[in-house]
């Protein structure tokens, strides 16, 4: 066990596979020369050279078009994406091509590709920069979507994404890349996909979360627990696709009241969906309806001081905590 | 025409039946490119019955007119050579070896089909015969063939990819991504225009600006070429030259192949509005690829009359007979709609993720 920042822990989970497996490959937009945009990649290109740490130009739709396309001959590409808003420029990539040619060739075709980089708001970089897209992922069948929150969820869940034989979209966050934690340095240390974590137990309300979302729960937990005398458990779901209800659900049959926080606009997001399965499978569990604390309703604003309202934050969390317990 | 003359740079002389690849074929590899042509002509004017008759949904993109194109080209494969395509992809298909009756009943959409009667007319695919597709949206397939070349250089492997599309595909952005980091990292990818001179009911005048669609590859410092699709000799010598020197030294190209369909974009085309019934009379007329191979391998012996009639007759049973097939086979079950979405599905016993997969 070492204390890693979540960026070190996705650069050590990047290197051990690098170092494990021949055919994987890190590419993307300065991932090499430049040490990777947010220093995940840092000194990668010095260790592994230029084959398997790949500089692409700024050209989304082909250089992830071109994973894909290396993914069917059984190289095992993992793209960084500067940001995951650019995602929408390679979107007929992903979302056509990567998600529907296993079907649409009978299963002859797999496609272990993953990709991966921040998908967050909060650092004033505006509409077009703050996209949370993975309830649009997680939409379409044949993908996989993993949301990590800490350092050794990032790592070890990025070693299993690389492993797995189907496209995975890995989502980080600008914020979280800072934050510290117990890592193993065990080169087989593998979190599988679709399992949530308990993060926090408690027995008044369940907070079902996931991203830097868990961070602000854990911080509101705790007001809660002093001021309020709120006890929360928190489950921070991870994977979004596949998705470990049954975790939720048994949190929903100890607390029978729910609270869903999310950093996406609400109309069909992930909580919409979590909210439609709890209530179908665990109605008899419930003592009040399921609450959500979402982004606020709009494109992401710019203004620093307002935008840390806009989404969810530890008081807006408290604040919904409550009115779940009302 | 109305299309715009291409520019002539690099088109294969006249001679092109004297190409050490065309001089070296036996009578007998002649006549079995021959075979093939009409094999795939057949076998798409019966597919086109089967719709008229309401046993084919959605769309048929018939590639009618064009089949010295895919037939010329997937004959110079080799063993390490790849091939994808856009969703005129039953001549690619049969090209690369696909045998008809799982053709027909993906037509069908039937669970024998190769595809399991999941993908259709548009979306074929053969990964044993390194065929990757039958791809629907236009130029979606281009980044996907640059990276069949890509995993060839980096597994070291001395092959090269073949990567089609039609004249509408050459104005979206994938393309030139892809063009752009094929010539950037020298990947071993020949990105083939089959231009039959309308982006659906468009003509190229009206939809491409510039001199000429392969020229464009000037732009990205790569080599370029066009050709005359009707004459499949020159189709391979063309194709020939370019693969070989991206297979040797790893460099891409643009190859614009002149070629022409006989029927409207897909079936659902009144092929009215756009072009004129001369226009295609008069190149069914003076430019019919199977015709003209035709002419050339009587006027070199090889063809008789009687073996003509007998490839016909053949190539028109073996269409039958993969409508037979296609008939008599059951169709896939609501059971099947959800397998081979996930390796890991359809994989159980070795998958390593946890939780639902898929939701009700």
């Amino acid at each position: 066990m070492a204390v890693l920042t979540y960026r070190e822990a996705v650069r050590a989970a990047l290197s051990e596979e690098i170092e494990r497996d021949e055919n994987v490959v890190l590419m993307g937009e300065e991932v090499a020369q430049f040490n990777g945009a947010y220093k995940v990649s840092e000194g990668m290109l010095e260790k592994y050279g230029p084959k398997r740490v790949v500089d692409t130009p700024i050209s989304e739709a082909g250089f992830i078009g071109m994973g894909v396309g290396a993914s069917m001959l059984g190289v095992r590409p993992v793209m960084e994406l500067m940001f995951w808003s650019f995602y929408s420029v390679a979107f007929d990539q992903i979302l056509n091509n990567a998600a529907n040619v296993r079907y649409m060739s009978g299963g002859q075709i797999s496609c272990p590709i993953v990709i991966r980089g921040p998908a967050n708001g909060g650092t004033n970089v505006g509409a077009t920069h703050s996209h949370t897209p993975e309830n649009v992922l997680a939409n379409h069948p044949g993908i996989k979507v993993v949301v990590p929150s800490t350092p050794a969820d990032a790592k070890g869940l990025l070693k299993s994404a690389i492993r797995d034989n189907d496209p995975v979209m890995f989502l980080e966050n600008t914020i979280l890349y800072g934050e510290k934690g117990e890592v193993s340095d065990d080169p087989e240390f593998l979190i599988p996909l679709g399992v949530a974590d308990v993060k926090r137990e408690g027995s008044d309300l369940t907070i079902v979360t996931y991203g830097r979302c868990v961070l602000h729960s854990l911080k509101a937990a705790e007001v809660l627990e002093k001021e309020h005398d709120v006890s929360v458990e928190i489950v921070d779901l991870r994977t979004i696709r596949p998705l470990d209800i049954d975790t939720v659900l048994k949190s929903v049959a100890k607390t029978h009241r729910v609270l869903i926080v999310e950093e996406q606009k609400p109309f069909a997001s992930v909580g919409s969906q979590l909210s439609h399965m709890i209530q179908r499978e665990a109605f008899d569990e419930l003592d009040g309806p399921i609450h959500r604390l979402a982004t606020i309703d709009a494109p992401a604003i710019y203004s620093p001081p307002v935008e840390v309202e806009q989404l969810p934050n530890p008081d807006r969390v408290v604040k919904a905590a409550l009115a779940a317990l009302a | 025409m109305s299309k715009k003359s291409t520019n002539t740079a690099d088109v294969a002389s006249s001679g092109s039946e004297k190409a050490p690849i065309n001089a070296q074929l036996s009578p007998d590899a002649k006549i079995e490119l021959y075979r093939q042509m009409v094999r795939i002509r057949r076998f798409e004017e019966r597919s086109l019955r089967a719709y008229q008759a309401k046993k084919i949904g959605g769309f048929l993109h018939l590639y009618i007119g064009q089949e010295a194109v895919c037939v010329g080209s997937c004959s110079l494969m080799g063993k390490d050579d790849h091939v994808i395509t856009a969703y005129r992809d039953h001549g690619h298909a049969m090209a690369v070896g696909m045998d008809t009756k799982p053709l027909m009943a993906e037509l069908y959409g039937k669970a024998t089909g190769c595809s399991k009667g999941k993908g259709g007319s548009m979306h074929y695919f053969a990964p044993d015969k390194n065929y990757w597709g039958g791809h629907g949206i236009v130029g979606g397939q281009i980044p996907l063939g640059a990276g069949l070349a890509y995993a060839l250089k980096y597994k070291g492997l001395k092959g090269c990819a073949l990567a089609f599309m039609g004249d509408g595909a050459v104005n979206q952005g994938a393309v030139h991504e892809a063009y752009n980091l094929a010539a950037l990292w020298n990947l071993p990818v020949i990105f083939v225009i089959e231009n039959n001179g309308y982006s659906m009911g468009t003509s190229q005048e009206r939809s491409s600006a510039g001199p000429g669609l392969a020229q464009r590859a000037e732009a990205y410092g790569m080599a370029w070429g066009t050709c005359f699709g009707h004459d499949l000799y020159e189709v391979r010598a063309t194709m020939d030259k370019f693969m070989t020197r991206a297979r040797e030294e790893s460099k891409p190209a643009v190859v614009e192949i002149d070629t022409y369909r006989y029927r409207g974009h897909s079936v659902a085309d009144p092929d009215k509005t756009y072009r004129t019934r001369e226009e295609v009379e008069e190149y069914r007329k003076t430019k019919d690829p199977i015709n003209l191979f035709q002419e050339k391998l009587k006027s070199e012996k090889v063809l008789t009359d009687d073996l003509i009639e007998k490839i016909d007759a053949e190539a028109r049973a073996e269409a039958d007979l993969a409508a037979e097939f296609a008939e008599a086979s059951p169709f896939p079950t609501p059971d099947d709609i959800q397998t081979d979405v996930y390796w890991e599905a359809d994989n159980a016993d070795k998958r390593a993720s946890k939780g639902r997969l898929f939701f009700d």
